[in-house]
């Protein structure tokens, strides 16, 4: 599109506020991690790693830590299961109720959490709390399961459509069943997929506060709910600041390995 | 051991491993004689999964809506009323928060499209080629960043003698503290990738004989702009307003942290639940609707296909 000088000065203009916008809360994190200053006063008098020590040291956000990564492992290998089987089901069948199937998928993130929240909470306390399963990990990682069967789904779906069928049919022909079909041809043409949409889900559960504040029983706190829940203790800020700004530099993994995995050519041999 | 270890090996190993596989055999056969059995196997597990976790407690969600809290004890009393809903319609206190949370998720949305249109226009159309992909990876980064962290970068901005204050001081003016201002600054710029994203895919897939065309008939920019661009566009949009309305609905964290003492649907969900869960059922049935009817609103743009 042919723009005109000014115009394309507005735009770069307003694309650099943007810009701007979306990362200076981002570094100002980073800084406040560093400002040896305990109440966080503005602008920093130095600069320090010691917080950094500090919040290693400490218990609490290392076992939130641990809780968050085994929560996020769990809901993502559940939705792996069921997003797949389902992605297949609707991708490659033709049956009564396939709309409905796709939407109850894409519904547990389209509705507001607290709603799935207050209702696995209410469901959980009164089916199994009487059966002695008690709001825990187990509950957080259905919870969370929950809304991540879909981006699993999502990646699947996509990937299954761009699949020529040829290979599978080939394989048949050459006198592979079932299963061997699936090992040996669709489940590699499918593992970026796998990955991308395990990758996304980790993330979604990794960052989930609010099905977790209904799921989870008093004991079990993730990542998340610790930082929440010491956002407002002025003893607990440097450790708080410090987590956060290492929240803003992880993600630049999942980023990094998202792109390569978006470069791979779809359905491509070399996975 | 390692005299009898000889007679076990290959080829009673795969003496006993035939049957088995012909046994899967078998039953792959099977099952590629029967369609319907396949599906059956596909859907058996996520369908249990998602009815019985899943729809089965919002159903019955919306259905303790419809029953009353004994006053005295918080205990649910389960009989058929409608009392939560004439409730909820009639105290002046919910119209006004139900009308207040509209009018933020609204303001979002708008605001979103507003700083997310330039910044996609930017880095689909005007950035160098080369340059693009740095930029997409550059929009994306703060998807990434996680929601608490984002809300207390902005919690520490905006905070008494915060950078923002320390940034204002010389002009002589001040950040907007904790409350409804702040509330509708952080939800957008929580949801602005949400809403960045489509409408960056959407205009790099824009076709150039498009634009081309419509120079060649004589269009300036802003007349292609207008007449060619926007309404390629628009479904993408549709679909970003999507997420950046019902997330906007149904937050309460983030006007936990700093919304200082404005209330919102999800606060007013939240502060409910324990002592009277029919009524925080009923409240939550609120941001639902709305969705719902905005999703029928949206649906004739096409833009739930490009979500």
């Amino acid at each position: 599109m042919n723009l005109s000088r000014p115009a394309r000065i507005a735009l770069r203009t307003a694309a650099g506020l943007g810009f701007a916008a979306i990362y200076l809360p981002l570094l100002l994190v980073l800084l406040g991690s560093l400002n040896p200053d305990r109440s966080a006063s503005w602008p920093p008098p130095g600069l320090t790693l010691d917080w950094w020590a500090a919040a290693w040291d400490n218990e609490g956000a290392r076992a939130a830590l641990w809780t968050s990564v085994q929560a996020g492992l769990a809901a993502t290998a559940v939705a792996l299961v069921l997003g797949t089987l389902i992605a297949f089901a609707v991708q490659r069948y033709s049956f009564f109720g396939r709309e409905a199937v796709s939407f109850a998928v894409v519904l547990p993130i389209a509705l507001p959490g607290i709603v799935t929240g207050i209702a696995l909470n209410s469901a959980f306390s009164t089916v199994l709390e009487p059966l002695g399963v008690g709001l825990g990990m187990f509950t957080v990682v259905v919870g969370h399961a929950t809304f991540c069967i879909v981006v699993v789904f999502n990646n699947v779906v996509a990937r299954l459509r761009r699949l020529p069928g040829s290979y599978e049919e080939a394989a048949m022909d050459l006198g592979a069943h079932t299963f061997r079909v699936f090992w040996d041809i669709t489940f590699p043409l499918l593992r970026s997929a796998l990955l991308a949409g395990g990758l996304l889900a980790f993330a979604l559960s990794f960052d989930e506060i609010v099905v977790t504040t209904f799921t989870a029983g008093p004991g079990v706190q993730t990542l998340p709910v610790w930082i929440f829940n010491n956002m407002t203790r002025p003893q607990q800020a440097p450790v708080v600041n410090v987590v956060a700004a290492a929240l803003v530099l992880l993600s630049v993994i999942p980023i990094y390995a998202a792109q390569r995995l978006s470069s791979d050519t779809p359905g491509g041999g070399r996975v | 051991m390692t005299a009898l270890s000889p007679g076990l090996s290959p080829e009673s190993a795969t003496r006993a491993a035939g049957p088995g596989r012909s046994a899967v055999r078998r039953f792959a056969g099977a099952l590629h004689r029967r369609p319907r059995l396949r599906l059956a196997a596909l859907l058996t597990a996520p369908l249990l999964w998602l009815v019985l976790a899943y729809l089965g407690s919002l159903a019955a969600l919306f259905l303790s809506a419809f029953w009353s809290t004994d006053t005295f004890t918080s205990e649910v009393v389960r009989i058929w009323t409608s009392q939560n809903f004439e409730e909820l319609v009639s105290s002046p206190v919910y119209r006004t928060v139900a009308l207040r949370t509209v009018g933020v998720a609204l303001a979002v949305t708008a605001l979103c499209v507003v700083i997310a249109f330039p910044l996609a226009f930017y880095t689909a159309r005007v950035a160098h080629p080369r340059r693009r992909p740095l930029f997409v990876v550059a929009l994306l980064m703060p998807l990434w960043a996680g929601y608490l962290v984002k809300v207390y970068a902005w919690r520490l901005i905006l905070s008494e003698g915060g950078p923002l204050d320390w940034a204002l001081r010389p002009l002589g003016l001040s950040g907007p503290g904790y409350g409804l201002t702040a509330t509708v600054v952080v939800l957008t710029y929580l949801w602005l990738p949400y809403m960045v994203l489509p409408i960056h895919t959407a205009l790099a897939q824009l076709p150039d004989n498009l634009l081309n065309a419509s120079a060649d008939l004589g269009a300036k920019s802003w007349r292609t702009f207008v007449s060619v661009v926007l309404p390629m566009v628009w479904p993408a949009v549709a679909a970003g307003s999507v997420f950046t309305f019902s997330l906007s609905l149904g937050d309460y964290i983030t006007v936990q942290i700093v919304g200082g003492k404005t209330q919102l649907i999800g606060n007013l969900v939240y502060s409910n639940v324990t002592l009277n869960l029919p009524l925080a059922a009923a409240l939550g049935t609120v941001p639902v609707a709305v969705i719902v009817v905005y999703l029928l609103a949206v649906r004739r743009s096409g833009a739930l296909r490009s979500l």
